[in-house]
């Protein structure tokens, strides 16, 4: 056993080459006011990879997921400790400029939630926040993210009605590519499925299969069988903690831990 | 009553008929609906007789709408009385406009204030300010402009008071200010969070999250906001009255004195005789009055429908 090993807490059963991490949470722990959610994470992210993060309502993981894009700066009283390391730069520092942070790491929510403009719209918006006008490259990223989210056969003929008039599952996968037009490193997904119909939760899921080749992905669920068909490995939390985190298979196939394996099998959450 | 099964027949129990309708159901319904009658007959009332009196110096009196309406000459005491009011309907439209003009801006921007710079402390300051400008009777306002607007502005002019149609501008914007700022606050406050969070998520500053997403989903509402301060300004009377200077012509610059179809009724409506021509005339300005308050109407309506999110 290397030295490195001895260091490392004990859930961390995987150990993956350091370059093949896109993020490295050290012992984050978040607070809302006096509460604290989360308690002393320590966690890798593998590069190119779906990452799930399971656990009851409750339990911090999506607090956790809106930590790493900086959503808590939202909340007035959510206060974060420990480090985030994105390649190597702590992003939790006071000299983070979120709004560039957020271009890298993108998020997709549980409800979708289009702004109330036109398809066509939705996508250059941010866009054009970062500072892109040329219209033939703003058409070129319209079609290159909406065909990444699998959206552009059912939306090419009417890219300027408004987003509104899309269907849920449509709504959401517009509110991927809108995200993927900003070409992020890593992309979040806070149960991006949950409020959707069977059908667009499959299509979902086959999509996010097909983005983890370009993308990072970090998806909170509370559907298991969601967790065990797209990810790669599996964080299971309780009570604000990370209780084991590991390749998917062997978090449901063996888990190492009871409380694990009493999630898994049905006997709380 | 409750559940007697034994004795009654389920038709007995469960269909419904007058006995079994409970007294207290009818009366409080009774009430209830007397209460909404009743507004609706003073309202009916008070449209029916403002138009018969409002056409009266048309149909009785023979005024010309034509001439009431596009004539600038007002003189019904004239030995050749006029009776044309478009200088007023024209000061009615400047200070309503000009004042929606100043206090939109300061509304809206206000309302952002409140609910996206400064939820926490920015709402505990304006919130008992735009309460404080309400509750101020206009009487009030006029006498502050009077004192300090008037011949604040009589500095700037080379002869005359500062009665103008600026002064009557700048009171009303005042007057109108709460109107807009907490209608617009509430139409920010009600948009969906998911929708700041999605525009911050994709990288936004707090200003583009503003301009670009949050302005544009409460446009509708934010203008229904200043719509419905302009109703306010249009038909506001005492305040406008002691600062606008109540002259008959026409306003060739803000400098000017001017007058409204509300001021003019008042001013005038104590020393005519009722069912003169003059007075009569006074009555058309109110129909007029009316009609746009309805079209203010329709245009909230219009507004309100278009609301998105």
């Amino acid at each position: 056993m290397s030295e490195q090993m001895v260091k490392e807490k004990p859930e961390r059963a995987v150990i993956v080459p350091k370059q093949n991490h896109v993020l490295e949470v050290k012992d984050l722990s978040i607070y809302y006011g006096n509460k604290q959610a989360v308690h002393h994470v320590n966690m890798d992210i593998e590069k190119n990879a779906v990452t799930a993060l399971i656990g009851p309502s409750g339990c911090g993981k999506s607090t956790f997921l809106r930590n790493i894009n900086r959503m808590n700066d939202l909340i007035p009283s959510a206060r974060a400790e420990g480090e985030i390391l994105y390649e190597g730069l702590n992003i939790l520092g006071g000299n983070i400029n979120v709004v560039s942070l957020r271009r890298e790491i993108g998020m997709v929510f549980q409800k979708p939630n289009p702004f109330p403009k036109s398809i066509y719209a939705n996508i250059t918006h941010a866009l054009k926040y970062a500072g892109e006008r040329n219209k033939a490259v703003l058409d070129e990223i319209v079609e290159e993210s909406l065909t990444k989210a699998a959206l552009w056969d059912e939306v090419k003929d009417r890219l300027h009605s408004s987003a509104l008039s899309l269907s849920g599952g449509q709504q959401q996968r517009l509110c991927i590519a809108r995200t993927l037009a900003m070409k992020p490193a890593v992309l979040l997904l806070d149960e991006p499925a949950s409020a959707l119909d069977p059908i667009s939760n499959a299509k979902i899921e086959e999509l996010i299969t097909g983005l983890k080749r370009e993308y990072s992905i970090i998806i909170v669920t509370h559907n298991m069988q969601q967790a065990l068909r797209v990810s790669d490995r599996t964080a299971f939390f309780l009570n604000g903690e990370l209780v084991e985190y590991g390749q998917t298979e062997q978090i449901f196939t063996s888990p190492k831990k009871q409380k694990t394996e009493d999630y898994i099998n049905g006997k709380f959450g | 009553m409750i559940n007697n099964r034994e004795n009654m027949s389920v038709s007995e129990r469960l269909i419904s008929s007058r006995q079994n309708r409970q007294l207290d159901e009818v009366r409080g319904r009774m009430i209830v609906t007397a209460c909404a009658l009743i507004m609706i007959a003073a309202s009916v009332a008070i449209t029916i007789f403002l138009g018969v009196k409002g056409l009266q110096s048309f149909l009785v009196n023979g005024v010309s709408p034509i001439e009431f309406l596009t004539s600038l000459n007002w003189n019904p005491t004239d030995s050749d009385p006029k009776y044309g009011v478009l200088p007023f309907i024209f000061g009615s439209f400047a200070v309503t406009i000009l004042s929606a003009l100043i206090a939109a801006p300061l509304g809206i921007a206000g309302a952002i204030f409140m609910t996206e710079i400064a939820p926490n402390w920015g709402k505990k300051v304006l919130q008992p300010v735009i309460e404080l400008l309400v509750g101020i009777p206009s009487v009030v306002y006029g006498f502050i402009g009077l004192t300090v607007l008037v011949p604040f502005i009589a500095q700037f002019k080379s002869s005359g008071t500062g009665h103008s149609l600026l002064a009557g501008t700048i009171v009303l914007s005042v007057m109108i200010l709460p109107t807009i700022t907490s209608i617009s606050a509430d139409a920010m406050a009600s948009l969906p969070k998911s929708l700041r969070e999605g525009s911050y998520a994709l990288g936004a500053t707090r200003w583009q999250t503003i301009r670009k997403v949050l302005v544009p989903a409460a446009f509708p509402t934010l203008m229904t906001a200043v719509v419905l301060g302009m109703a306010r300004a249009f038909g506001e009377a005492l305040a406008v009255q002691m600062v606008i200077g109540n002259t008959r012509v026409l306003p060739e610059s803000p400098f000017d004195t001017a007058g409204t179809l509300t001021t003019i009724i008042t001013l005038n409506m104590g020393h005519t005789t009722y069912g003169s021509v003059e007075n009569n005339t006074l009555w058309s300005m109110g129909l007029v009055l009316l009609v746009m308050s309805f079209l203010f109407i329709l245009l909230i309506r219009y507004l309100s429908s278009r609301r998105k999110v």
